[in-house]
């Protein structure tokens, strides 16, 4: 039973009258290729919101290893292993591809409050940054503002922030929504060779990408979960193809 | 000088305080913009209604619907050419801009007019005293309250029962939404803006007897503007008009108990006010 | 050079840097009837470069920051007429101490707020300073403030000479220099590093892990410290302290200092300050309204145009020509 990364107990969220969360009981494992789905509005982005502390919860649980963390702040989450990409990114945008890597390394390292060395002479922080950049084949534009980049090759950029949290669970929030398939098949690459003892979960809304990199599909509407299953379950399952009226999931 | 007497003073000042700065808190709450630039359109239509009476012999209804429409003209250009490229900035650019704006209109008007204060010479029938039966008071500042009053029911009135109130109200609780929601935003902020300068404008003469009228006032009343606007909730007709009130009265009342420390206590009590409640009086919590 | 190589040289001396102390230097020897102006400069220069830690590079929007000013400038010139402690180093010490545990004070209660609230808070807080000062004339002197104020020998060594300022004026560029060294340290820091990433995007610096508000408080400490400093400099170099040196004016006036010397740049304080005191002092004097007139456009063109200030077009011009240089 503890082999979840994270997980939620009845976790509920409303906005006055609207219920956005609804009885939520979700666990991630370790290690897991988890896929979240779900037409519009259902909600995806909101759990996430739950998940990482963005949003606090109405009632119910979330748990991080067992513990829980309902009540923590987003940072705080962070630097108990979660880290996420947003569905619109949210970079340093005045800083360049390297110094936005930089900061996220030295905030998992614990030197991004230090006063009195200089950043430049953190050879760690910025060979490690290097490495993610060249790692998404951003090596040509570590150098440039993010203002000065292509909307694809920013997404990447946000990968890297999240990768370089070192994260025992990854949430990636539409990670190829916008993204040229130049970029994105950069992007599949990088998820794919994650090393296994991340967990990862990855919201979206290409059937292929999920049917492809997901063991696991959970099917969220209207901020309740209508299904969980292996992706052969969910493809079977009748009021999953209903709510998807038919024809996207045909795989 | 009895309670009642220094109720009507601190209301009639208070409803000054909201006619000038009821604009600024939907302009600020609908674009989110830091305007503090407001008070100088207060002023513009201080001079226009001054100005058109004294020179042109406007009778003062007249003067005041003149200076409504001279200074929203303005701030129609000035939204369009100026604003406008700004709603996307940071806030600090939007600081600078206004700050500057202000400079430039103070310096226009004294330039144009003269450093010294104007002085409004009121129509016969709203000079002297007034009898209420319980109360003899100065008339002018009974107008000033029924005028404010009626303000705020029309304004209110708009905003629940109109449709383009409607948009209004959804684009200052969500700007995002309201816009995908087919609402023309740009052209809403527009009207709404030139409204808000326009009202402003009347502001600025009907208070030229309580407030003053001179170059310097939009920066000697700022904090004032700023301190109702966000006590009273953006984009709130009623937050604005229950801070105006509650800040006109408090400030009438410790000018004459307090003359040294009253102001401090304004600033004591905002600071404290708005700590335990940033979204003001009205204010929604987060609002986008 | 790679963007890595960039990134870790870039807190090395540049040969230019030295430029604007030599070029102090020369002026104390070239203008020997100016520096008393030249003092004032110095003296804006500090407080306009610890405006930059808080607004240019954590992104703070503040109207208040005269209040430290002030706090510091107060702290010197009662200390000297209520208990004749007229040394003036240690008056530099208490000032920073005074203005610095305001500065944290303040910043713990009004940084858990931002955009207009943050605006009107730091407001309030200056005025009431600012009122406080006027009330308590039994301390602060009241609206007169404390004038006729002199101090003793810096280093017990050079008295303050109130002709020429020399004394005063180098004491200052001692002073600036050594507050800048700490200001550059922390710019170049990974702590100056992560301010700017609280700038740019505050979302995204919760979503990193770093203790946003922490950072945020410290930098307005350490600010309030060094404007504190600035204002004790301005009371013992002029001799007198009053309410001028708190409230709205000289608040926005440090702060037109820095955007149209260029913020987030660490020496856009050198050039506002200079560049625009010295043409204050040329124009407002003999055309005051013009002179507003002409600031009001200034700031309209540079929000509209040229946010970066004078360094900043300085920048994009060298990355025009390096650009067609390739």
């Amino acid at each position: 039973m503890s082999t979840a990364i994270i997980e939620t107990k009845d976790l509920c969220k409303n906005f006055g009258a609207i219920e956005v969360a609804r009885e939520v009981n979700f666990r991630l494992e370790r290690g897991a290729r988890h896929a979240l789905i779900g037409p519009n509005g259902a909600g995806k982005t909101t759990f996430v919101n739950l998940l990482t502390g963005l949003l606090l919860p109405s009632r119910g649980s979330v748990l991080l290893e067992g513990e829980d963390v309902t009540a923590l702040a987003q940072a705080k989450r962070v630097k108990r292993g979660i880290a996420r990409t947003f569905q619109i990114n949210q970079l340093f945008r005045g800083l360049t591809v390297l110094e936005n890597v930089c900061i996220a390394v030295s905030e998992r390292l614990g030197v991004g409050g230090s006063m009195l060395r200089p950043a430049g002479k953190r050879a760690d922080v910025i060979e490690e940054a290097s490495r993610l950049i060249e790692m998404l084949q951003l090596g040509g534009d570590a150098g440039r503002r993010i203002t000065e980049l292509p909307y694809g090759r920013q997404r990447l950029v946000e990968i890297a922030i999240a990768l370089g949290l070192n994260p025992r669970a990854l949430l990636l929030d539409e990670p190829a929504a916008g993204t040229p398939s130049a970029e994105s098949h950069i992007l599949l690459d990088a998820i794919a060779t994650l090393p296994r003892d991340i967990a990862v979960l990855i919201i979206e809304h290409d059937m292929d990408l999920v049917f492809r990199f997901a063991e696991r599909i959970t099917v969220l509407v209207s901020g309740a979960i209508l299904a969980e299953g292996t992706p052969a379950q969910i493809a079977a399952n009748h009021e999953v193809r209903a709510v998807y009226l038919g024809n996207a999931l045909d795989v | 000088m009895d309670v009642i007497s220094i109720l009507l003073g601190g209301i009639a000042a208070g409803m000054v305080l909201f006619i000038v700065s009821v604009g600024l808190s939907v302009t600020m709450g609908l674009m989110g913009f830091v305007n503090l630039a407001h008070g100088g359109f207060a002023m513009l239509g201080g001079y226009a209604i001054v100005l058109s009476m004294k020179h042109w012999g406007l009778p003062f209804p007249a003067a005041l619907v003149f200076g409504f429409a001279v200074v929203a003209a303005i701030s129609v250009v000035l939204e369009r050419l100026l604003y406008a490229r700004l709603y996307l900035a940071t806030e600090l650019d939007q600081v600078l801009f206004t700050i500057g704006l202000v400079f430039v209109m103070i310096a226009s008007v004294t330039l144009g007019v003269g450093p010294e204060t104007q002085t409004v010479v009121l129509p016969e029938w709203l000079r002297g005293q007034t009898d209420l039966g319980f109360i003899t008071y100065r008339t002018y500042s009974l107008a000033l309250i029924v005028a404010g009053t009626a303000l705020m029911v029309a304004l209110w009135l708009g905003f629940e029962r109109t449709r383009i109130g409607a948009r209004i109200r959804a684009a200052v609780d969500n700007r995002r939404m309201a816009q995908s929601m087919g609402v023309d935003v740009g052209r809403l902020f527009t009207l709404t803006f030139a409204l808000g300068s326009g009202i402003a404008a009347v502001g600025g003469g009907l208070g030229a007897e309580i407030l003053g009228l001179d170059p310097q006032y939009p920066l000697r009343y700022l904090a004032y503007f700023l301190i109702v606007v966000s006590v009273g909730g953006l984009g709130r007709v009623s937050g604005v008009f229950f801070a105006a009130v509650l800040i006109g009265v408090l400030d009438f009342v410790l000018k004459i108990y307090f003359p040294k420390g009253g102001t401090m206590f304004i600033y004591a009590l905002t600071l404290v006010f708005l700590l335990a409640r940033p979204q003001g009086l009205f204010g929604s919590k987060g609002a986008s | 050079m790679t963007a890595a190589e960039e990134l870790a040289r870039r807190h090395r001396l540049q040969w230019w840097e030295a430029l604007p102390w030599i070029a102090s230097i020369a002026c104390f020897f070239a203008f020997p009837n100016y520096l008393a102006f030249g003092a004032q400069v110095l003296i804006t220069i500090l407080f306009a470069l610890s405006l930059d830690l808080v607004l240019g590079y954590a992104g703070i929007v503040t109207l208040g920051h005269a209040a430290f000013f002030g706090a510091g400038a107060y702290t010197v010139g009662m200390m000297a007429m209520h208990w004749g402690w007229t040394e003036p180093i240690s008056g530099l010490l208490a000032a920073a101490l005074v203005a610095g545990v305001i500065g944290l004070a303040s910043g713990l209660v009004l940084l858990r707020t931002h955009g207009l609230t943050l605006l009107m808070l730091t407001l309030c807080t200056m005025a009431l300073l600012e009122q406080g000062a006027n009330m308590g004339a039994a301390w602060t002197g009241g609206f007169d403030g404390m004038p006729g104020l002199s101090f003793g020998k810096i280093l017990g060594l050079f008295s303050f000479d109130v002709l020429y300022y020399r004394s005063q004026y180098l004491y200052a560029l001692a002073a600036l220099f050594l507050c800048f060294v700490i200001v550059r340290m922390l710019v170049y820091s990974s702590f100056g590093q992560s301010l700017t990433g609280v700038r740019e995007n505050l979302l995204r610096m919760h979503a990193v892990g770093a203790p946003v508000r922490m950072r945020q408080v410290l930098v307005y400490t350490v600010s309030a410290a060094l404007a504190g400093v600035a204002g004790a400099l301005f009371t013992q170099a002029n001799g007198y302290v009053n309410l001028a040196v708190l409230g709205l004016e000289r608040s926005a006036g440090v702060m037109i200092v820095l955007i149209l010397g260029g913020y987030g740049r660490l020496y856009g304080a050198f050039v506002g300050a200079f560049a625009y005191m010295v043409l204050e002092h040329v124009l407002a004097k003999a055309y005051p309204t013009a002179w507003q007139l002409g600031v009001g456009l200034t700031l309209v063109a540079v929000a509209l145009f040229a946010r970066n200030g004078v360094i900043g077009m300085i920048e994009s011009l060298r990355r025009r020509f390096a650009g067609q240089g390739r």
